[in-house]
């Protein structure tokens, strides 16, 4: 089914691609269903873009459940990881 | 028949007058100049995509004018389908109104065609598949197909920006085609069940068909929920359906 459910977040940071370029990215949006390009019926997908730039400027992922609940472990364990002064 | 068809991007005029891509699939050779139907075939959520296209494609094939609208049209113009799908989506999706409007210029569009018979069917899959009856239960259309879409019945969560069809289905005027996997969980075979009664009671046509070892997403031949079998029948109930109501 397409979940129809859809989060998003303002961020300020940096991916790289398309086109093996980096740029600014603004916003992310996060939502769990059908994917593009992964081979699953649902993933949890994370597009990282800038809207002012245009619908191409984007980074998109398609991750398991699995894959994204490692991947959200892995962030929080980086972030604790370090000197709380650093996270500013 | 003659497998002999043409292929092209068009401007068709969408809700609110706004002028919208369309893809544009017609017959051609020896039967291009006897009257018939059209199809509009709704995009998925994934978007204007090139498996969408192919099925535009087939409905050619099978000696009909087809055209798909591009729903995100607005929000992204020429971008890449999977970009203009993150866009619209980051945007709060396709509003139900907006739907309609699309379809009914898509369905004006062939009506408009010097081929036309004057006879137009709607199809979807999955949130196209929802649509598909959204559009049917609004517009003049002498048929749809509804595959494996969501929220015909049943409750969404209350946090999703769409409603289920339940209170517009009485205004369903056009046959109706569903067709199901028994293995899907939305559409469950209890919210299938539940479509059926109500087509049921307010004495709707329609025909269901409903699939073992057969989930969501089963007519998606690039994508592991495609089941070879339950496609393979659909597009021939889809065939048979349209040689019906289209003719």
């Amino acid at each position: 089914m397409c979940t129809y459910t859809t989060e998003t977040a303002h961020i300020d940071g940096s991916a790289k691609g398309p086109g093996s370029g980096w740029f600014h990215v603004t916003d992310a949006t996060v939502y769990y269903d059908h994917p593009v390009h992964a081979m699953a019926e649902h993933t949890l997908n994370v597009d990282l873009s800038d809207p002012a730039t245009g619908p191409g400027a984007r980074v998109a992922l398609e991750l398991t459940a699995t894959s994204a609940r490692e991947l959200v472990a892995a962030i929080e364990a980086a972030l604790a990881a370090v000197p709380e002064e650093l996270l500013t | 028949m003659s497998d002999t068809l043409s292929a092209a991007t068009v401007t068709i005029t969408g809700a609110d007058g706004t002028e919208i891509e369309a893809y544009l699939s017609r017959p051609e050779g020896e039967q291009d100049v006897a009257p018939r139907g059209g199809v509009v075939v709704i995009h998925h959520m994934p978007g204007y995509d090139r498996a969408t296209k192919e099925m535009v494609r087939r409905f050619a094939e099978l000696g009909y004018d087809a055209v798909c609208p591009n729903l995100y049209h607005r929000e992204a113009p020429g971008a890449a389908p999977d970009d203009a799908a993150a866009t619209a989506r980051a945007q709060g999706g396709v509003p139900d109104e907006r739907l309609v409007g699309d379809v009914a210029g898509a369905a004006a569009y062939l009506r408009g065609l010097d081929s036309s018979n004057g006879k137009v069917a709607v199809i979807g899959h999955c949130s196209g598949g929802r649509q598909a009856v959204l559009a049917a239960c609004h517009l003049d259309l002498q048929a749809a197909v509804d595959c494996y879409g969501a929220f015909v019945t049943g409750t969404p969560p209350p946090d999703r920006p769409i409603t289920n069809l339940v209170e517009r289905l009485p205004d369903l005027a056009a046959p109706l085609l569903g067709l199901f996997g028994n293995e899907d969980s939305f559409p469950s075979p209890e919210q299938v069940d539940e479509l059926e009664q109500i087509l049921q009671g307010q004495g709707s046509t329609y025909e269901f068909h409903r699939y073992d070892d057969a989930g969501h997403g089963f007519f998606a031949v690039d994508r592991p929920s495609y089941r070879v079998v339950a496609a393979n029948d659909g597009w021939e109930r889809i065939a048979a359906f349209f040689g019906t109501h289209l003719s």
